[in-house]
């Protein structure tokens, strides 16, 4: 086991989107195995996706259960080993504030779903299906952006931005 | 050659342009932008900059003493400490809003600061219609006494007729 390095923006690499894994080896689990080290190591310690330690590949960690005061509306789904992630269904809107171990010293406000479905390989190959909200869900959207060369950079919202107007304007799009 | 940071203060009439053109002057005079707030504040074009710069205020001053001039700014500068800091996390944001009246900002702000906030980022808007105007007022900060104790003040400043909003802010690393 090995703590790995952290790449950090602007490191363009930070940018790329990962392939898929095709492998559930020894190797593969291997790996899973340091990006969890580097991800408890971290400033944060909640989540990790496999491209901020340089491995293009769609693998991200996210575990909440560590926390010393689980935030209200989280869901708790314990040690999430996520491959080949895939978001189904997003519902609600929720403003929270997001920080990067690619991004140090910055933080700022993020809108995401308050609510996600997604189905993802755990290192042995198996797929499962996962329900998250609040916080937990957040992480998993964060880290799932990761894989498409997204950071939370790319979605900020401005100081003057205000979730309920946000959601007056989504109403007006639906009639 | 040591260089100083110092806080530079623009107000006057918003037109379209003036970041840019003051921002150059900077630039071309060898100044380095920190961190800014630029805000249009009842009409009116406010900016403050933390500006790095070598050389004194007074030298600042006149770097940028031609545009505001034409730009019909008033300019302040002032040396400050600091600069690049270690950011401060807020761990709460407040809403509170309703009928605009004399003190309102004063008494709720008040309440908070006795609850133990300290505010990092504040922005206050009036709207609704010009007879019955309402007082809308967001805030970030750090909860000093805990969150529990900003909830219990913020109580009795709803039972005075505004209404109030806190959210824990639990910021996500990953
Ligand atoms: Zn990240």
């Amino acid at each position: 086991m090995a703590i790995l390095e952290i790449i950090k923006y602007p490191d363009p690499r930070l940018k790329e989107a990962s392939q898929p894994v095709q492998a559930f080896d020894d190797a593969l689990r291997d790996f899973v195995a340091d990006l969890e080290e580097t991800m408890r190591a971290g400033p944060g310690g909640v989540g990790i996706a496999a491209p901020q330690v340089g491995r293009f590949e769609r693998i991200v960690i996210v575990d909440v259960s560590g926390m010393r005061k689980l935030p209200a509306g989280s869901s708790n789904s314990g040690r999430l080993v996520l491959i080949n992630p895939e978001i189904t269904e997003w519902e609600g809107m929720a403003m929270g504030r997001e920080g990067c171990m690619s991004v140090p010293d910055y933080t700022g406000n993020v809108i995401r779903a308050e609510k996600v479905r997604f189905t993802a390989h755990d290192e042995f190959g198996e797929l499962h299906e996962y329900a998250c909200e609040g916080y937990e869900a957040r992480a998993v959207q964060h880290e799932a952006d990761h894989l498409d060369g997204m950071l939370f950079l790319d979605r900020l919202v401005s100081r003057r931005t205000d979730l309920f107007r946000r959601k007056v304007y989504q109403q007006k799009d639906k009639r | 050659m040591s260089e100083h940071w110092y806080m530079l203060t623009l107000v006057g009439r918003d037109r379209p342009g003036i970041v840019a053109r003051i921002t150059r002057a900077l630039y071309e005079g060898g100044c380095h932008l920190g961190e800014t707030s630029m805000m249009r504040l009842g009409g009116n074009f406010t900016v403050m900059m933390m500006v790095q710069y070598a050389g004194t205020a007074k030298a600042l001053e006149q770097l940028v003493a031609g545009e505001a001039d034409s730009l019909g700014l008033k300019l302040h500068v002032d040396r400050v400490e600091g600069g690049r800091q270690q950011a401060v996390e807020p761990d709460v944001r407040i809403t509170v809003y309703g009928a605009d009246r004399p003190g309102i900002v004063a008494h709720v702000t008040g309440a908070l600061a006795d609850a133990g906030l300290d505010i990092l980022d504040l922005i206050s808007d009036i709207g609704g219609s010009e007879e019955a105007p309402i007082y809308i007022l967001h805030l970030e900060g750090r909860a000093l006494q805990g969150i529990p104790a900003l909830a219990s003040a913020l109580e009795i400043v709803k039972g005075e007729g505004v209404d109030a909003q806190l959210t824990p802010i639990e910021t996500m690393v990953g």
